[in-house]
This record gives C-alpha cells, sequence and structure tokens, in this order.
C-alpha cells in the first residue's frame, strides 16, 4: 500500500463521513421542525400561555445561550488546532467543550428541579408539556455530542488521529447549539 | 464530484472475510457484507409477510363468518380484531415492505450497481439490520402482553391511542410506538448509508446520469423518508408522553390537540407510500428494458419524474383527513396537489408502455410480473385519481373502497413489483436460476386471485361497509354484500395458497437450481459484470470502468444485442461511430 493510497483513503472517508452528518442533520432538522412547528402552531391556536412563560428564568436561559456558544467556539478551535497540528491543543479545547457541554446540562438540570419544586411538572399544562419536551429532546442531543467529543478526547489522548472527526463532531454540535438558538427564544422570550 | 476516485483498495475487514478468516457468526449473523444483510433484510421481510398474511386470513375468515371458531386461531372479538387490523398494516408496511423493497433491493443493489465493493458505512449496515430486528421483535411480542397488540388502528390515532384507558391496551400499544421508533432510526441510518454510498462510492465514469433509474429512486425514497419521518418521530415522543407521563398534547381535555397527531402522521405517511412505491417502480423498469431488449424510454424524464414526485408526496398529506374536521379551506389545495401527482407517476407509467413499444420481448418470469405491475398499477392508480376529488372521498372515506384502492396500489408494488425484482435479481443473489414453469405457475394464480380478493372490495365499499368492523352482519343493510365479503375471503386464502409456488421454488432453487452464470438475462448493468454470486468485495482485482448508461440496448454495429456498462469500445470503431 503506497502512501498515496492511504492519502487518498483518508479524504474520501472525511468526505463520506461529512455527507453522512449532512443528510443526519437534515433529518434531525426535520424532528425539530415538527416539534418546534407544533408548539408554534398549538400556541398560536391557544391564548393564555404567557403566565405560564412568565415562570421560567430568562437570565438562567441567557447565561445557558452564552455557555452553548463558547462550547461551539472552543469546537471550532480544536478543530483549528488539529489543522495547526497540535494534538496537546486538541485535547484542551475538546475538554473545554464537554465541560461547557456539561454546566449547560448542569444549569438545565437545576431549571427543571425548581420547576418541579414549584409544581410545573410534565403534565401540568399544554405550555409545560412542550417545554419539557423540547428542551428534554434538546437536552439528549446535548448528551449524545458531549459523548461523542469524549470519545475523541481519549483518542487523541492515546495519539490516535482524531484528523476529520472532528469536524464532522463539530458540525454535529453546531447543530445542536443552533437547535438552541431557536429554542431560546421560543420558550424564554416570547410571553 | 462527477468523478469520484479511482483509488478504492480493497477494505482490510471485507479481505479478511475472503479468506474465510471470521467464524460463522461474522460471515452469516453479525456480517458486514451488503449482499449479505441483503439476504438478512429479505429473510426478515419473508418472514413477517408470513404474519402479516396470517393476520389478514384470521381477518378475513371473521369478515366472511362473523364469530365462528376461526381454524387455527379461535375466536376473534372485537378487540382481537382491532388489533389484527393495526398490526397486519403495521407489520406489511413496515416489516414486510419497507425491508424487502428498500432494506433488501437497496443493500443488494446500491453497491453492485454503482460499482463499490461495498456500502460507506459496513457497520452502521449491520446496525440497522440488528435495530430492524429487535424492532421486529417488539412488534411480535407486543401480541402476547396483557391485554393484546396495539389496537388503534396502524395509523395510531389520537385521541384513541393518546390514553391506555381509552383502548384497554397499554403496553400494546406501547411496545407498537417504541417499535416504531427503532424501526425508524434503524432506516434512518439506511437511508443516510444509501445516499452517502451513491455519492461518495461510484465506480470511475459512473457519472449520475448513467446510474441506473432503480438506483434513483432507491435514492430519491430515502431522501423523502430522511425528510418525512422526523415530524413523526416527534410525534411518537409526544404521544408516548401521552401515554406514560399523562400530558396532553393530543388530547383535547388537557388543552391538547388531536388534529396534530392527524396531521405529523400523515406528513409522514403519505412520502411513506412512495418511499415503497419508487423502489418497486426501479425494479420494473430495469426488467422491461432487459426484456424488451430497448433502452428505456425518455431515461432523464424518469428522473425528474421521480424526483418531483418526491417532492410533491411531501404536500398532499391531508387528503387522508377531508372529513377529519380540519379547515375546509386546505381541502382543495389538497385535492389539486394530490391529483397533480398523478401526472409525473403516469409519465413514468407511459415510459414503461413505450419501452414495450416494438421491443423484441422476452417472455420470462420476471418480465411477467414486471407487465403485471403495470395492469395492476393502473387500475389503483385510478382509484387513486377518484380518492383524491375530494367530494368522491367524502362519500368514501373509510370504506373498503380505501381499503381496495390501498391495496391495489401498496400490492401491486410490493407483491408484482417485489417479485419482479426477487425473480430478476435471485441468480445473482444466490448464484442459482429459479424454476420458469414454477414462477409462471405463481405468477397466473396470484394475479388471479389478487384480482379476484380485491376488485370486489370496490363494490362492498361503495355499498357502505366501513373499514375497521369486525362484523358486517350487525348492519342490516350489508347484508346484502355479504356474499362478496364471503367470495373475498375464500379469494384471499386462494391468494395466500398461491404463493406456495413461490416458496417451494424459492427453497428448492437455492440449494439444487440450476447454476446461474454471471450474466443470464443479458442485461447491461454493472452488477452483471461481477461473477454470480458476487464474492466479499464484488468485483476480483479491479473495479469496473463505466463507459456508458446502463440501457444500451439493441445498438447498431454491434454483434450482441447490449452493450455492457463497463465495456470499451475498441477505438478504431468508436472512431467510425463519431
Amino acid at each position: 500500500m503506497t502512501r498515496m493510497a492511504a492519502v487518498s483513503e483518508q479524504s474520501s472517508l472525511a468526505l463520506r463521513g461529512k455527507i453522512a452528518i449532512w443528510w443526519l442533520i437534515a433529518s434531525e432538522v426535520m424532528i425539530f421542525g415538527g416539534a418546534v412547528g407544533s408548539y408554534i402552531l398549538a400556541r398560536a391556536a391557544g391564548p393564555g400561555w404567557s403566565a405560564e412563560a412568565a415562570h421560567l428564568s430568562t437570565s438562567l436561559a441567557t447565561i445557558n445561550t452564552f455557555v452553548l456558544l463558547t462550547s461551539s467556539m472552543t469546537m471550532a478551535m480544536a478543530f483549528a488546532s488539529y489543522q495547526k497540528g497540535d494534538q496537546r491543543e486538541v485535547r484542551r479545547f475538546l475538554l473545554l467543550t464537554i465541560l461547557l457541554g456539561l454546566a449547560f446540562l448542569g444549569i438545565k438540570a437545576y431549571e427543571y428541579t425548581s420547576h418541579i419544586m414549584e409544581g410545573d411538572v410534565p403534565w401540568s399544562g399544554s405550555f409545560w408539556s412542550f417545554y419539557y419536551a423540547l428542551t428534554g429532546l434538546h437536552a439528549l442531543h446535548v448528551i449524545a455530542g458531549a459523548i461523542v467529543n469524549f470519545i475523541l478526547f481519549l483518542a487523541a489522548g492515546r495519539g490516535l488521529s482524531t484528523g476529520y472527526r472532528i469536524e464532522i463532531a463539530g458540525l454535529y454540535w453546531h447543530f445542536v447549539d443552533i437547535v438552541w438558538i431557536f429554542l431560546f427564544p421560543l420558550l424564554y422570550l416570547s410571553y | 464530484m462527477t468523478n469520484p476516485q479511482s483509488v478504492d483498495p480493497i477494505p482490510a475487514s471485507v479481505a479478511h472475510i475472503a479468506h474465510g478468516e471470521l467464524g460463522f457468526w461474522r460471515t452469516y449473523v453479525f456480517t458486514t457484507d451488503h449482499k449479505t444483510i441483503a439476504k438478512q433484510y429479505l429473510s426478515l421481510g419473508l418472514f413477517m409477510a408470513f404474519v402479516g398474511g396470517y393476520l389478514a386470513y384470521v381477518m378475513r375468515w371473521q369478515l366472511a363468518f362473523p364469530d365462528t371458531s376461526i381454524p387455527g386461531f379461535g375466536f376473534v372479538g372485537p378487540e382481537t380484531y382491532n388489533a389484527l387490523v393495526t398490526n397486519h398494516g403495521t407489520i406489511m408496511v413496515f416489516f414486510v415492505a419497507m425491508p424487502i423493497l428498500l432494506g433488501a433491493f437497496g443493500n443488494f443493489l446500491i453497491p453492485l450497481m454503482i460499482g463499490a465493493r461495498d456500502m460507506a458505512f459496513p457497520r452502521l449496515n449491520m446496525l440497522s439490520f440488528w435495530i430492524l430486528a429487535v424492532s421486529a421483535l417488539l412488534i411480535l411480542t407486543s401480541f402476547f402482553v396483557p391485554a393484546g397488540g396495539a389496537s388503534a388502528g396502524w395509523t395510531g390515532y389520537a385521541p384513541l391511542s393518546a390514553r391506555a384507558e381509552y383502548t384497554g391496551v397499554n403496553w400494546g400499544i406501547n411496545l407498537w410506538l417504541l417499535a416504531h421508533a427503532l424501526e425508524f432510526a434503524s432506516f434512518l441510518m439506511g437511508g443516510v448509508n444509501f445516499l452517502t454510498t451513491a455519492i461518495t462510492m461510484r465506480a470511475p465514469g459512473m457519472t449520475f446520469f448513467r446510474l441506473p433509474l432503480v438506483i434513483w429512486q432507491l435514492l430519491t425514497a430515502s431522501v423523502i423518508f430522511l425528510l418525512s419521518v422526523g415530524p413523526l418521530i416527534s410525534a411518537a415522543v409526544m404521544l408516548l408522553m401521552d401515554r406514560l407521563l399523562g400530558t396532553s398534547f393530543f388530547v383535547p381535555e388537557g388543552g391538547g390537540d388531536p388534529m396534530l397527531w392527524e396531521h405529523l402522521f400523515w406528513f409522514f405517511g403519505h412520502p411513506e407510500v412512495y418511499v415503497i412505491l419508487l423502489p418497486g417502480l426501479g425494479a420494473v423498469l430495469e426488467v422491461l428494458a432487459v426484456f424488451s431488449r430497448k433502452p428505456i424510454f425518455g431515461y432523464r424524464w424518469i428522473i425528474y419524474s421521480t424526483l418531483t414526485t418526491g417532492f410533491l408526496s411531501m404536500i398532499v398529506w391531508a387528503h387522508h383527513m377531508f372529513v377529519s374536521g380540519m379547515d375546509p379551506r386546505l381541502v382543495m389545495p389538497f385535492s389539486i396537489s394530490t391529483i397533480l401527482i398523478s401526472v409525473p407517476i403516469a409519465l413514468i407509467m407511459f415510459s414503461m408502455i413505450l419501452t414495450l413499444w416494438k421491443g423484441s420481448i422476452r417472455l420470462t418470469t420476471p418480465m411477467l410480473w414486471a407487465l403485471g405491475f403495470i395492469a395492476m398499477f393502473i387500475l389503483g392508480g385510478l382509484t387513486g385519481i377518484v380518492l383524491g376529488s375530494a367530494p368522491v372521498n367524502i362519500q368514501v372515506h373509510g370504506t373498503h373502497f380505501v381499503v381496495a384502492h390501498f391495496h391495489y396500489v401498496l400490492l401491486s408494488v410490493v407483491i408484482f413489483g417485489g417479485f419482479t425484482g426477487l425473480y430478476f435479481w435471485f441468480p445473482k443473489m444466490f448464484g442459482r436460476m429459479m424454476n420458469e414453469p414454477l414462477g409462471r405457475l405463481h405468477f397466473l394464480l396470484t394475479l388471479i386471485f389478487f384480482n379476484l380478493t380485491f376488485f370486489p372490495m370496490h363494490a362492498v365499499g361503495l355499498a357502505g361497509m366501513p373499514r375497521r368492523i369486525a362484523n358486517p352482519l350487525q348492519y342490516e343493510f350489508l347484508a346484502a354484500v355479504q356474499p362478496l365479503n364471503v367470495q373475498i375471503t375464500i379469494m384471499a386464502m386462494g391468494l395466500i395458497v398461491a404463493q406456495l409456488p413461490f416458496l417451494i421454488n424459492f427453497a428448492w432453487s437455492i440449494v439444487a437450481g440450476r447454476k446461474a452464470e454471471p450474466n443470464p438475462w443479458e442485461a447491461a448493468t454493472l452488477e452483471w459484470t461481477a461473477p454470480s454470486p458476487p464474492p466479499h468485495g464484488n468485483w476480483g482485482e479491479a473495479i469496473p470502468t463505466v463507459y456508458r448508461g446502463p440501457y444500451e440496448y439493441s445498438p447498431p454495429g454491434v454483434r450482441e444485442d447490449y452493450l455492457p456498462q463497463d465495456r470499451a469500445l475498441a477505438a478504431r470503431s468508436a472512431q467510425e461511430k463519431r
């Protein structure tokens, strides 16, 4: 096996992965599209949801938005470090991305807990059902992304080439981020 | 993008299999070889067809001779009947049609026809199949939990499905929903795999407009599946929350909206029809070209029609809901888009007929099935136009007329299209020929019993018999059509028995059929350049190079009457042609 062939195999693997992740993201867009679309329509059809929406903590959600956006930045920096060939930096930024993802989940968990303590559970009404369904579905995606990043972090630690996989994981991570950009105003900011 | 890499070394895993280094489990069960996975999908689909056929037999017996003891089952009450009708639909659509037409054909044909050694993600491919297997196991298990299988109809309409106490079935419907979720995950991964494979791994020279039509149609089917299933996934999550947590997404008392479920379900449910239809159409198109010894009429127009169909299929869903109480202003647009979709489909049907025109037709078994498909599908398509127009639809909604329509459409695809492909590619799959006389007998019996079963259903439906009643005799006005119901039941049993010649043929041919040459049908597409059955990695040292389109039959100036896609004409004759 010549070096040329190995290089071409690597690049075609990267292309395959990228095309696959874009199709996956397309189908994910439709999953969230269905859920978010249902929420918008249900909310447009029935007035009187603003009282419940007012129970949400806009400040916590703003912090969370900031946390998640920063994690997207560190993810992009992990990829930039990979392009520079700095494996130590790759690890550092991947770890930072994972920690920021966990911080997001932690704040989310605190929010959930305080709602539940106040008696606002998923079956308390339409707004709460949608709130828990949408943010829960999103949180599952954050967990999945964090797991993928953790696997890459371990691979980088063992000196394995993380290569194109960082870019693919990054595309997914940014997508999860963008979903939150839609959820944040729809749930927290619109009364 | 147009010219994929020419260097595609045999992956190490594939090379290992070729040397027999993997044991039984890795070779036949947890395999990553796309051909073996295709056979696994095929086996799963055929097995579930038995289950679905058995449910159909019990239902038909109950309708003909209500409340008698059914041989091989026992008495059927209304609750059991609901479970039968629900699971018959679910199993036939999701566990027979999709595994065979999309799973088996897609996995087998895509790498072989584009000139790839395997799928882009072989392990993901294995995972897709095994998730589907678990899903099938869940749906089979759901019959045996307390209160029996799911009973809210295959559409699972809310609010009936949203609370356990409405149907009396708790775990049956929960398992049914979980099975759906896994099924969708499986075909989502499969679809991503199909698309990535076809986009990145085509053989040198295999441009998009040299792809066989069945590949185009499998890919279009994958795209519309990927893009339509999302809303139903989120709807399934919401329905599961309604059932398990007591939320009220679809329950009016809690502020929910049952119509939301209907919209989300049919937003997927209608494209799903085309997910099943397109691969069947593709198989028929391949067979028509080969056995007419003519190029496909209007190759590019068929591709454009396929894409148009795929697009239109996403905006017709509410024609299932004309009587649901949705805003009546929506009826006209959806009626129009529904009737509009018959334009590209009719174009494809005309292309099929014009491909036959003045061809030198070889009436082999696959060709008979393909011709049968054209005839039966046009019949189903015509009632489709009838049902698409809202005034008639409102009149016959939820009657056996609808049952007759979708059985004519779906069974012509699954039975006629499916057997077209199966008889045609059997030599490539198993390396042996099927028995022709038995195949013809199978075709003839199926054609006769199919029509005798489903044609009278139109009349029964127009007489007003609803779709999902367990006992037609409880209505006086239906007494008049009861003789027809008895006839349908007897003929349906005939249709089931008519599959025996196939089963015998299939089993016998796998073991003892005549050995197949690489290209027994003298076809031009790439899969016939590989040995029968293809080894692991499909081709030996070199991947074939593609020089022309897939349907070069009876070209002038060539001794045989076809030009395989991978044959380079000698330089001199190529110059002469110019």
